[in-house]
């Protein structure tokens, strides 16, 4: 008995498939969903994955906010259906209004792709629960639009519930990943909603989840079997 | 304004044509009057001018280019050679990799962002043309001095066009170069490289066959972009009311790229298309007269159905556009509804534009008027063929005789030390992360190996762990001193870097960048170095299965150095064995294999140390560089070596340096008898390359080695953290990761 995880396609997604890899390598079945398509096939929990959606024009997931898909998607995760949003998933969460806050542009006006070291701020989300509040990770980063911002009261509200979910460790060289790469307000890199199930961030867990690709780290496995655990356990 | 038809110009025969404004010449024009029988059409006019361009025909290329195809070398990998959109090579277990690099050189001088990001689409589409899914990329990069204001300017509008678009698609850039040198000032080389994946039996052909099967353009709207881009933009001798001068260098969009690649592939899966062709340069002209050349029969085309961004273009333009993210398909008729349907999925524009005739003319007709009508292998394969005056230049023989080792050596070990430090720090030799880290090299989960490893390494099945290795070099200076060694220099150091990774070379294509065909001294170079690859190819075994050829890259009298860029594809059959280049492990053994002379001509050193250049190139024995690729790929496939670099510009104490700064360990070296440490560490003899030998593996390695014949030098061990060559110097991996790190952003951000 394994949890069924819907990955999201909308046009101008990228990393659907490594998501559905990551997905099986944790031990899950990975269920293909469309953009267009309302019916999430029955799926425990899903994951919008990276990428440009409609070319990241207009902004950054403010078209596929709007599609038939997210829709269900948005009424489920009200509900508790646990949600991850990697990159442009996350962008997207935000523009549904799913995630509070918003990213713009680096401030180094350019893409920048790299192994990132992060700080796992809680382990009380539907995908954080294998790893320990303070942990260190590192899994890949890229982007152009990340830089989180929010206003100084939704920082703070985020900061006393303990909402942030990940941080940029700065604690070290950025030769070996450390430094805040886009300048996030309060190096936040990812967070979650009240409830925990709804949880977004920049950088890339399902490209760690092997030893033989990417970084060689396998730093980002937890947040799928976290949630599998989860499931599987209900 | 009237529309100028085959009937008119039957009329008309000696109505005044602008031939000249668009780059054909007397003779050429006349050559088309003959073939017709008459004089063109307008839109014939525009068909011819951009087909029998340089770019399109390779007219003043060809009669060298032959003797990739006559001196082939025998072998069972090539499945499709040259003259599709890209070559394919059988790896094994049923796969076929087709891979090709391309050049987008003067767009990307006009227009960085633009230039470079269309560069890296068009040849992605030649890959998903033979029905590949494409699965990497990689950028072979030339620009101007390091410092001069107009590289500032180039050089991050190019990256950001690389990254903007190739990231964009989700195709992970896992290689390439970048190089410095003020002869590219004004003619930066942008090259861009694709590779693909498909099963043997997907591969598809660029012909039309069969009557009454439908010609379908789907993809993005044909716009007034890149409207001769390919030859002498020349709009304004069309009709004067349409759009004015629009730019020559097209427009991306790499979103509508993404979803004609997913489009396209669910097509292929569906077996839905009979011939396939993309639109780069030339467009509709090319696609439409190449398919059908290659065919078994005609093709008739109603121009007025293809889908305008701008209404108000002429039948001549719409044929010349360059408008990108477009492909056209040969599509049986039962299956087209099928075809619409995937295109509608993927929110792809699709049109049935004409069909496949049992005739042997291209027909092309404006609502309802013919307007072209020609015997297609006259536009496609049948342009003009130049033999090219050629002469070896008057200067060459000074060039060589200006001799590199005769330079001021370093007379200390304070100064050799400093320069070891000057040339790691060098805008050639540093690292060219600050670059490399704008492209996505993560995206599809299959990276093995990229940049600044020694070729990029992507598996391609998860099950059996197969993989693909490819490289890419080409190093302008040597070619300058000698353009048939520089050639062979380019194809050895890439065949090296492959199988420095652990994988088997297997074929290579090439981007042949030079300057004007009409000097003679270039067309010399041009000649030396065709040979010099072409003889290189059959003694290595690797066949040219395509590639691009790039002139005219010169302002006024000044030619770029003659630089052939080579990218050799390898296969690896077990990626777990892959050997990276970094020191990872205390205590192992470092390992020269090959020979070091006193060879200084062209290298890193000249240039840093003394901005020199001068003397002969390294000396080339493809034979030593065949038996080195032997033993480091059995080296790799038996577990005796833990890392291995290959030794090119900057020499050994280079290779050293990227070894321990990727690692985090340092290394101690002893300089072995009979060689004086400034040659042991800055010679760039060719056929080296450095290895990491565990100590339970010494035995085993070196009596590889020594029966195979390959000298094999144990010059240190791994350890401690800094660079130390005793008796010499000692130099801190931080210090060296200073130089070494900070000198590219230091210029350029």
């Amino acid at each position: 008995m394994t949890a069924r995880i819907g990955v999201v396609t909308f046009p101008g997604t990228l990393d659907d498939r490594d998501t559905q890899r990551a997905v099986r390598v944790a031990g899950g079945e990975a269920v293909p969903l469309w953009h267009r398509d309302k019916d999430l096939k029955q799926v425990d929990a899903v994951v919008l994955p990276g990428g440009f959606s409609y070319g990241d024009y207009l902004r950054a997931g403010a078209i596929s906010r709007f599609s038939p898909v997210m829709e269900t998607i948005i009424e489920q995760a009200r509900a508790g259906m646990p949600v991850l949003g990697i990159c442009n998933g996350f962008q997207v969460l935000c523009e549904a209004h799913l995630l509070p806050g918003a990213m713009l542009r680096n401030t180094a006006l350019h893409f920048v792709c790299r192994d990132q070291r992060l700080r796992v701020e809680t382990s009380g989300t539907a995908w954080t629960a294998d790893y320990t509040a303070g942990q260190e990770i590192s899994i890949p980063l890229k982007n152009i639009d990340g830089r989180y911002t929010a206003d100084e009261r939704t920082l703070d509200e985020l900061e006393a519930e303990g909402r942030v979910a990940f941080r940029y460790a700065t604690g070290g060289p950025a030769a070996d990943g450390y430094g805040n790469p886009n300048g996030s307000l309060r190096d936040i890199a990812g967070i979650t909603n009240a409830a925990g199930n709804v949880v977004g961030l920049m950088p890339h867990p399902e490209h760690a989840v092997e030893t033989l690709v990417g970084t060689g780290r396998t730093d980002g496995l937890g947040f799928f079997t976290s949630v599998l655990k989860k499931l599987v356990s209900a | 304004m009237s529309l100028d038809t085959v009937k008119q110009a039957e009329q008309t025969p000696e109505a005044a044509q602008p031939w000249q404004e668009l780059g054909l010449k007397e003779d050429e024009y006349a050559r088309v009057r003959e073939i017709l029988g008459r004089r063109p059409t307008g839109a014939e006019l525009a068909m011819y001018s951009v087909m029998w361009s340089e770019h399109c025909s390779y007219k003043s290329s060809k009669v060298h280019l032959k003797q990739f195809g006559e001196k082939a070398p025998k072998t069972d990998a090539l499945l499709v050679g040259i003259g599709e959109n890209a070559g394919v090579v059988d790896v094994g277990q049923g796969y076929a990799v087709t891979f090709k690099v391309e050049s987008h050189n003067h767009p990307s001088y006009i227009e960085p962002y633009q230039g470079a990001a269309t560069g890296v689409g068009g040849i992605v589409r030649d890959i998903l043309a033979m029905g590949a899914r494409p699965v990497a990329v990689m950028d072979p990069l030339r620009f101007g001095a390091a410092d001069h204001p107009d590289t500032k300017r180039v050089l991050p509008g190019v990256v950001a066009g690389i990254g903007g678009y190739g990231n964009c698609l989700g195709l992970p850039n896992i290689g390439g170069e970048v190089v410095f040198d003020p002869c590219y000032q004004g003619n930066p080389l942008v090259n861009a490289l694709c590779v693909g994946v498909m099963k043997h039996e997907d591969i598809h052909l660029a012909k039309a066959s069969g009557a009454g099967n439908k010609v379908i353009l789907y993809g993005a709207r044909t716009g007034g972009d890149g409207i001769g881009g390919v030859s002498v933009l020349a709009s304004e001798t069309f009709e004067s009311t349409g759009p004015a001068k629009r730019p020559a260098v097209q427009v991306g969009d790499p979103f509508q790229e993404k979803l004609l690649i997913e489009c396209t592939l669910e097509i292929f899966r569906e077996k839905l298309v009979a011939g396939i062709q993309d639109l780069g340069g030339a467009g509709l002209s090319c696609a439409t007269s190449e398919l059908a050349s290659a065919g078994s029969g005609g093709m008739r085309v109603e121009l007025d159905t293809v889908p305008l961004r701008d209404a108000t273009l002429s039948p001549e333009e719409i044929l010349m556009s360059e408008s990108q993210e477009r492909m056209c398909a040969i599509v049986e008729p039962g299956k087209v509804d099928r075809f619409l349907e995937i295109c509608e999925k993927w929110d792809v524009i699709a049109t049935v534009i004409g069909e496949v005739t049992d005739g042997t003319r291209l027909e092309i007709f404006w609502h309802g008027d013919l307007i072209v009508d020609v015997p297609p292998r006259s536009v496609a394969h049948e342009g003009p063929t130049y033999h090219r005056p050629y002469a070896r230049p008057e200067w060459q023989d000074a060039l060589q005789a200006d001799d590199a080792n005769a330079l001021p050596r370093p007379a200390t070990s304070e100064e050799l030390r400093a320069q070891v430090l000057r040339v790691a720090g060098s805008p050639n030799q540093a690292s060219k992360a600050w670059i490399t880290d704008q492209y996505d090299r993560f995206v599809q989960g299959n990276t093995i190996l990229a940049q600044p490893e020694d070729s990029g390494v992507i598996r391609i099945d998860e099950e059996t762990n197969l993989g693909v290795a490819v490289a890419t070099d080409g190093n302008g200076r040597y070619a300058k001193l000698d353009p048939y060694a520089g050639a062979q220099l380019a194809l050895a150091e890439a065949y090296r870097n492959v199988a420095a990774t652990g994988a088997k070379p297997l074929a290579i294509s090439d981007c042949l960048n030079f300057g004007s065909p009409e000097d003679p001294a270039v067309m010399w170079q041009f000649a030396e170095a065709t040979r010099g690859l072409a003889d290189g190819c059959l003694a290595l075994g690797t066949p040219v299965t395509g590639g691009n050829v790039s002139l005219y890259n010169q302002t006024g009298e000044t030619a770029i150095h003659p630089t052939p860029v080579v990218a050799v594809l390898g296969v690896i059959d077990d990626v777990t064995r892959r050997t990276p280049m970094a020191f990872t492990d205390e205590g192992h053994l470092i390992y020269l294999l090959g020979d070091t002379r006193e060879e200084f001509g062209g290298s890193a050193w000249s240039q840093v140390v003394h901005d020199h250049l001068g003397g002969l190139p390294p000396a080339v024995d493809l034979d030593r560089e065949r038996l080195l690729g032997e033993i480091l790929i059995s080296g790799s496939r038996d577990g005796m070596i833990d890392a291995a670099h290959d030794l090119s510009d900057g020499g050994l104490i280079q290779a050293v340096t990227e070894s321990c700064l990727r690692g985090g360990h340092g290394a101690r070296l002893v300089v072995p008898d009979g060689l004086d440490a400034f040659t042991f560490l800055f010679s760039e003899s060719a056929g080296r390359a450095i290895v990491a030998v565990p100590r339970s593996e010494e035995m085993r390695f070196t009596d590889m080695c020594g029966a195979r014949g390959l000298p094999a030098t144990r010059i240190g061990v791994v350890d401690g953290d800094s660079v130390d060559v005793q008796g010499e110097f000692t130099l801190p991996l931080e210090e060296l990761r200073e130089a070494h790190e900070t000198a590219i952003p230091a210029l350029l951000a």
